[in-house]
């Protein structure tokens, strides 16, 4: 598998960074990686000793955190169970309107409009043409009521429905063996799923909530939501889907959140 | 174990905390301070109390995400340095030998020397029923606290655990009660300690060399 997409993509220039360079020097970036994470730990102990000053401001310190969050990573990307199924409710444990949540306050909402969106797709994939809105409403519909927890510690029941992601995807002929699912948003947002995660059942692509089309706040008119992951791995306003083999930072991990943050 | 080996243990001391006793120990204190000061500030960001919030102050990590990565990084040490502890005062007998059994009528009797003030420490190598209590029960909220952890952290994919919890927010509350009696049980340990300092070294050197054979049973140092 090509480490870099055989398409132009709308997430980097048309001519990306050479990443032979990066193949070569895996060993070496893997090997630095481990020395931090010893030289972390090893400072750890000594620092803690300290008072009066934030021990996670010192860059060893910080090194060492982040490393262990790769690590978890991979741990939950183990125990992750293709086919577990997550906890569903009734519709009467239903809450209407869902709870808000985005990396700025409701006021800032940039409604999206249907009648020129358009989602565009990227990455090996048979079919790119772009989708339209009333292209999804033609696709079987899956309902999913599910519990939405938040990483700041919030929970609710929602009840949302759209398409399969997995039937989405094997629809528009995108190569399933591939790493990772890239969205980008209306409103610059970034996320990204491991390729388990976006081929699990409760995966879809929503356009409903209760039955009715998702709200602007909430998405409108596509958003993703999986009952296996916290709610701001759940994109809304989606305007761009990309499968790719090269790992896809997102908004919240280039701040510091854990990038798997499965539940 | 061969005769020489009992012998050759007699010679350096059994004493009342073995070494493996006292790095986990002092593992684990670090370790709960990393949990209990990064788990404030988690809580912070949604609190369960409208009345409760922990000041910046004594909270660990910058932002939400720092005391995240603090406490993802120390449950790794509590649950390692946890399962050795058990599995290390289970083998060796430590746990029958110190912690049992409890009798109901010696724990009505320390209360009572212990609030008239006349409670004896002259042996540190005997725990009285309240200590024992006091440590079994601590061992219990440590299991608890690690399973409601657990369950938080992967309500889907431990979802037969996080069942046992009942929901989500419940979970949350049973994680929240037993950071409150661990840190209790630290007011309560550390005074304690500050009164009887002999207790402290005890966990530093390792404490009394015990002779006697049935108490030996479960803090013969691992070696050779």
């Amino acid at each position: 598998m090509p480490n870099r997409s055989p398409s132009p993509s709308v997430f980097r220039p048309a001519n990306g960074v050479d990443q032979s360079v990066l193949e070569e020097s895996r060993a070496l970036i893997a090997d630095i990686d481990r020395r931090n994470l010893l030289r972390g730990g090893a400072s750890l102990g000594a620092l803690s000793l300290l008072t009066g000053c934030d021990v996670s401001d010192a860059s060893a310190v910080r090194s060492m955190l982040l490393a262990v969050s790769a690590w978890n990573d991979r741990v939950q990307e183990f125990i992750f169970r293709p086919n577990h199924l997550a906890p569903t409710f009734s519709q009467a444990q239903v809450r209407k309107p869902p709870r808000f949540n985005a990396y700025y306050p409701l006021e800032d909402v940039k409604p999206v409009d249907a009648a020129t969106w358009k989602l565009e797709l990227a990455g090996p994939i048979a079919d790119k043409r772009p989708w339209q809105a009333a292209q999804f409403d033609a696709l079987p519909q899956q309902e999913l009521i599910v519990r939405h927890i938040c990483v700041e510690g919030w929970d609710y029941i929602g009840q949302w429905s759209g398409v399969n992601l997995r039937t989405f995807l094997e629809r528009i002929g995108a190569d399933l063996g591939a790493k990772y699912i890239a969205f980008k948003c209306a409103d610059d947002y970034t996320e990204s799923l491991d390729m388990a995660t976006a081929l699990h059942p409760q995966t879809i692509l929503a356009t409903r909530y209760a039955g009715e089309p998702i709200t602007d706040p909430f998405g409108f008119p596509l958003r993703l939501r999986t009952a296996t992951k916290l709610g701001f791995k759940n994109p809304k306003w989606i305007m761009a889907m990309e499968v790719t083999n090269t790992f896809p930072t997102t908004y919240w991990s280039e701040r510091g959140f854990n990038w798997f943050s499965g539940i | 174990m061969t005769a020489a080996h009992i012998r050759s243990n007699a010679r350096y001391g059994l004493r009342l905390h073995p070494l493996p006793v006292r790095i986990m120990h002092w593992i684990n204190a670090l370790a709960m301070i990393i949990m209990i000061m990064s788990g404030w500030k988690i809580y912070d960001d949604d609190v369960i109390f409208s009345w409760l919030r922990f000041p910046d102050a004594i909270t660990l990590g910058k932002w939400a995400q720092n005391g995240l990565q603090w406490h993802f990084f120390g449950m790794w040490i509590v649950a390692l340095n946890g399962l050795a502890y058990l599995f290390y005062g289970i083998t060796t007998g430590r746990f029958r030998s110190k912690l049992f059994p409890i009798s109901a009528r010696e724990l009505v009797a320390t209360m009572r020397d212990a609030f008239t003030f006349r409670l004896s420490h002259d042996d540190l190598t005997h725990y009285n029923a309240v200590q024992k209590v006091l440590y079994v029960g601590i061992i219990a909220v440590g299991i608890v606290v690690v399973l409601s952890g657990l369950a938080l952290w992967k309500p889907v994919q431990f979802s037969e655990l996080a069942t046992l919890f009942y929901d989500f927010q419940t979970t949350r509350l049973v994680h929240f009660l037993c950071m409150t009696a661990i840190v209790l049980f630290l007011v309560v340990h550390v005074t304690l300690t500050l009164i009887v300092p002999r207790s402290l070294v005890a966990m530093l050197t390792g404490g009394p060399i015990i002779k006697d054979e049935k108490a030996t049973a479960g803090t013969q140092p691992i070696s050779g």
